[in-house]
Formats: structure tokens, sequence, C-alpha cells
């Protein structure tokens, strides 16, 4: 097979994988009624854990579940303040990004005090190739946590739509009011959502400093969070099509890597900003019909 | 009536009932926020291994103990109170601009483009052309995601929001492609001295981009409070659907509120440019001055007056972060945690504003 399209393909595999974890996590959230906007602080508050994790005891594997767990932990903080206190979505989320953010550059800072030196991992995440032999070989040599993100993917599809779970989690996201009447405990629901959500954020992030990059620098999210979020929007709420999404995205990534490397000259930046182009034109053109979930943004208040 | 009851509806005591909150408690509310943000934050500085006392004293009270430091506090809160004051005009009517980052940056291009272009004109013809520039660079960058609001019904959070990385991108394009120096910095050539804004108080840094700050801090308190836009665009606020049954033409009011929000964070960033950076440079895109204005609108409860109040005291916090950091070793970024805190705890103070305690 060529190599370049080898090496495209095989770097979009690896790309996509941190914003599918994302964008699958900010699903489930939305689906639930909540717009998460702290997925980028999540991410980076994650990625930092899960590298000091690993880097304290020296098992990648610990790393990623420290990370995963961060990612909970902020997702079960944003439950806490647009669930049980029913504080703007909007706002709680930007200070949880905000806060994540800070959180994860301080002690970053405390731990590794000398930023001269950019720490790194002595064991990162290895590759694990499958269908060893084949002319496929170099393609399906990811990181075990992308096959994850993609085997992820029917998964939460399965979760959302085919579980009396992923009912409920929907009816809590069109109707609480409904919902509630009929016996679900939307609270409870809404927290289980944003905990599954955080935790998948924070094995996108757990990627980057574990895998992808394995080191932790200040920029290691750069807005990934924020293409999530266009992700679901312009996947229409369904993992599916939210996979379809990513993989276009990291096509124009990848092949951004591939030509810059070759000098190609062209205006990059404008091939990174497309997808949030698209994402907006998307919205655009679905315009009132957009399937947002109809209690998105709805804080749900049980009156009693 | 939700009455919060702990479950006990015939028993006499005290309770909180739904009952607009007495004036004291709504003045109180943002020192509650800081206070219980200090204690949050505190846990940090003790992992740190510093005194949180201590380390409150060089956060709040040392950049004020020399002339220098309070002028420095100044200088932040400049480009801090124009974006409060941005985020301000939008979210009075309720429209949730999260773009002010990216207008920024859009009046900034502005000032780094026609600053250098300008050279040699005369500064009063030019300074105000420049500013204008960035007034209207930031609308620009408003625009879409404004019209698409009003005439589509997309929501802003999600334009706003996206339009920010694109801007980001855009000028990281700009500052390693053509703008690119010629000693391969990714920044603009400085702008001659001429051409900036004056110095109010030299040797300090502190330039005129203040005064303009303070000036709409009173036209914006004026247009909010007295004027019949202002009462429309606070109807709208609190009731888009009421509004419109008032008679209130909703589109016409929330396009200018949107329009005039992005404008005055081109402005901020214009001002800042012609300030304190001089130049357009890699760096100038870490500020992060587009969301500190969310957090300084939110702390100033959404009021002119609040806003200069909450980027006087955000910009003590960052300085103070700073010296602490020299003095006492504990990361600068404790002054991003605060921020964020601040933030949620403010949001969380407000729920206080709906009760009221009462014996029963």
């Amino acid at each position: 097979m060529d190599l370049f399209l080898i090496s495209v393909i095989a770097s979009t595999l690896r790309v996509s994988t941190p914003l599918l974890f994302a964008a699958l996590g900010e699903t489930i959230n939305e689906k639930a009624g909540i717009l998460n906007l702290g997925i980028e602080g999540t991410m980076v508050f994650s990625a930092f854990i899960g590298f000091w994790a690993a880097k304290t005891s020296g098992s990648v594997e610990l790393g990623l579940l420290a990370a995963v767990l961060a990612g909970l932990a902020l997702g079960l903080l944003m439950g806490l303040l647009t669930v049980t206190l029913g504080l703007s979505q909007h706002v709680s989320g930007l200070g949880v990004t905000l806060l994540g953010t800070g959180l994860a550059l301080f002690l970053f800072r405390l731990a590794f005090p000398d930023p001269a030196i950019p720490p790194k991992l002595d064991a990162p995440f290895p590759q694990l190739p499958i269908l060893v032999g084949t002319p496929l070989e170099p393609v399906f040599s990811q990181f075990g946590l992308t096959y994850i993100a993609f085997a992820l993917v029917p998964l939460c599809g399965w979760l959302l739509y085919r579980t009396g779970f992923g009912l409920n989690l929907r009816a809590c996201g069109e109707n609480p009011e409904a919902a509630d009447t009929a016996g679900v405990a939307v609270y409870r629901i809404r927290y289980m959502a944003l905990a599954i959500g955080g935790a998948l954020m924070g094995a996108a992030g757990g990627f980057l400093s574990l895998a992808q990059l394995d080191s932790f620098t200040y920029g290691i999210v750069s807005g990934r969070g924020w293409v999530a979020i266009a992700l679901v929007i312009f996947g229409n709420w369904k993992p599916g099509r939210v996979l379809i999404g990513a993989l276009l995205f990291s096509v124009f990534q990848a092949l951004q890597l591939r030509w810059q490397a070759q000098g190609v000259q062209l205006p990059y930046w404008f091939l990174l900003a497309l997808p949030y182009l698209v994402t907006i034109l998307a919205l655009t053109l679905a315009g009132r019909n957009a399937s947002y979930p109809a209690a998105l943004l709805k804080p749900y208040k049980r009156e009693g | 009536m939700a009455n919060l009851t702990l479950g006990l509806k015939n028993v006499r005591g005290l309770r909180f009932e739904r009952l607009p909150a007495p004036f004291w408690v709504r003045v109180a509310i943002p020192f509650i926020a800081i206070l219980l943000a200090f204690l949050l934050t505190s846990v940090l500085v003790l992992m740190a291994g510093a005194n949180p006392l201590e380390a409150f004293y060089y956060l709040l009270i040392e950049p004020l103990t020399t002339r220098v430091g309070a002028l420095e506090v100044l200088v932040k809160a400049t480009p801090l109170i124009l974006t409060g004051l941005a985020v301000l005009v939008a979210f009075a009517g309720g429209y949730f601009n999260i773009g002010a980052e990216g207008q920024f940056y859009a009046g900034a291009v502005a000032a780094a483009w026609l600053g250098v272009a300008f050279k040699g004109l005369p500064p009063l013809v030019a300074i105000p052309i420049i500013l204008l520039a960035g007034f209207l660079a930031g609308a620009l960058w408003a625009l879409g995601p404004a019209l698409l609001k009003v005439y589509f019904a997309v929501d802003e959070v999600v334009t706003t929001l996206l339009l920010n990385s694109v801007m980001v991108l855009g000028v990281s394009g700009l500052l390693t492609g053509p703008w690119q120096d010629p000693g391969g910095w990714a920044r603009t050539p400085l702008i001659s001295d001429a051409l900036r804004l004056p110095r109010l108080a030299p040797p300090s840094r502190l330039r005129a981009g203040i005064i303009i700050g303070v000036v709409l801090m009173v036209a914006l308190w004026f247009i909010l409070n007295r004027t019949a836009f202002g009462l429309k665009l606070r109807a709208i606020g609190l009731g888009p659907k009421a509004a419109r049954f008032m008679g209130i033409h909703v589109t016409r009011t929330l396009l200018t509120a949107a329009l005039v929000s992005g404008a005055i964070a081109g402005l901020a960033g214009a001002a800042e440019i012609l300030g304190l950076q001089g130049r357009l440079s890699s760096q100038t895109l870490e500020l992060g001055y587009g969301y500190s204005g969310i957090v300084v609108a939110m702390l100033g409860g959404l009021t002119a007056f609040g806003v200069g109040a909450a980027a006087l005291f955000i910009a003590l916090v960052e300085n103070g972060a700073l010296s602490l950091s020299q003095a006492l070793g504990v990361p600068q970024y404790l002054g991003d945690v605060v921020q964020a805190t601040i933030l949620l705890t403010m949001l969380a103070s407000l729920l206080l504003t709906n009760y009221r305690l009462r014996w029963r």
C-alpha cells in the first residue's frame, strides 16, 4: 500500500481517538439535558492527573485509571452546580473549564517545579499491532485505547437507544417533568450521565498525556474539547454520525501534518478552522429543526 | 410557593422562603463568594507549603503597598473592565456571548495592522481611527452569531465559542505566515510610540486605555438604567416572550446588544495593542481576557459599576498571584484557580437572592 496513504490513515485513527472519547462523553451529557462546557478543562485536568499518577507510580494503567477518575470527579462537580443547585449550564461549564485548567497548571508546577525540562514518561502506552502479517498491519498498529474508543461508538449507541437506562436518560434530556411523573429519578440519571461523560472525557485527556504525547504540556488539549462540542452537534447527537465527523476532522489534521512535513504551502490554519465553520453551517441549515435535546440547558426543579 | 422547609411544614421556626432577599444580602453576595473561594483555595496554598494568611496577604494587599504596584493593578484592569463591559451588555439581554475572546483578537489584529500602516500620521487622527477600527472589527466578528441567533434561532453559545477557536487559529496563521517577522518571531513590528495610547503617570506602564474603560462604564450604566433601550434590553433578558408581548422589538434590540458587545470587546483588544502590548504576538493569544471578562461581569453582578469593581479585584488577584509566586514559591496559577472558584461561588451565592430567611 502507498506509504503516504498508510501514514495518513494511521494518524487519522490516532488523532480521532481523544476526540471520540470526549465527543461520546459530551453526547451522553447532552442527551441527558446538560451542555457540558467544562469538557476542555476536564480534559486538561485529567491529562495532568493521569500523567502525574503514571509518573509517580510507574504504571500507565494506574495513570489511566486516575485520569478517568479525575474526569468523573469534575463531571460530578458539574452535577452539583447544574443539577443540584440548578445554576446556568453555560457559566458553570466555563467555570469548570477555567477551574480544571487552572488546577492542572497549578499542580503541574507544584509537582514538577523546573519548567526548563519538560518531563516525559519512561514507559508510555505501547502500540498494539493487530492484523499482523497482512498489508494492513502498519495501519492497525495503534494504541490499545484507540481500539477501545472505536468499540465505544456502537456501545454508546446501544446504551442510549437500546437500554432502559438510555431511554430514561433521553427522557431526562427531552422532558424531565414527564420523566419524573413516569417515575424516572431525573437528578440521579443526570448525575450518572455526567459521571459517565466525565469519565470518557478523562479517558480522552489520559490518552493525550499517556499515549499520544507521553508528556504533559500547558497547551496539551489546545481546543480539542471545543472540537468535541462541535462534533456532537455536527453528528446530530448520534454516536455513529459523531464518529463520521471525528474521522473527517482527523483526516484534515492528518493531511495537514503530512503536507506540512513535505513543505507544501497551504493556509493550514484554514484547514484547521474548517470543521468549526462547517459545524456552524450545519447548525444553520438545520436551523430550528436541529434535533437539540429539548430540555438542554434547562435546570430541572422538582416542585413540592 | 416552593419553600425549603426541610419537611417540617407546620412547625414554627426559621425557614427559607422564596422571596426576593433583603438589599443587604444582595450587597453582601460578592463578598460571601470571595470569602468562600478563598476558603476553598487555601487547601492549595497549604499543599504548596505556605501559610494561607500570608499567601492572601501577598495576593490581595502586597500589590497595593507601593505606588508602582497599585498602578500596575490599573494596567491589568484596563482590558478586564472593557471585556467585562462587553460581556455585560450581551448578558443583560440574555444573549450569552462567549465570544469576547475572539472579538478581542479581532480588534487586536485591526490595531496591530493599522498601528504599523499609519506610521507617521498625526496621532490625534490615527489613534481614534485605529480604536474605531478595533471597535468595528469586534462587531464584525460578532455579526455572524448574532444574525444566526435572531433570524435562524441558532444557539449563540456554541457559535460564539467555536468562532473563538477560528479566530485563534487565524491569528496564529497570520503570525506564522504573512505577518511573521524577518527574524522568525511570531509577532508584528512594534508600533511607534507616537501612535500608542499616551502614558498617564510615567514611568508607570499605565496608559489612557483605563480612561476609555471608565468612560464606557459610566456610559453603559446610563444606557442600561436610564434609557428606553436599556430598559427594553433588560426586559428581554428577564423574558423574551413577555418582552415581545409588551411590544418590544426583540430582534432589533438583541442584534444591537450583540454587536455593541462584540464592538466593546474589539475595542478592548485594540486598546491593549495600542496600550500595554505595542504589538500582536503569539503571547497575546494566551492572555484570555475574553474569558476573564465573563468572570468580571458575573462577579460584578451584571451591573456597570459592579464590573468596574470586579475588574479591579480580578486584576489585583492576577498581579497578587505573581508576587505570591515570587515571595513564597506558590505557583502563580493559583490566581487562575481563585478566579475560576470565585466565578462558581458567585454563581452559587446568587441563589441567595431568591430566598429570605424568616421566622414563622
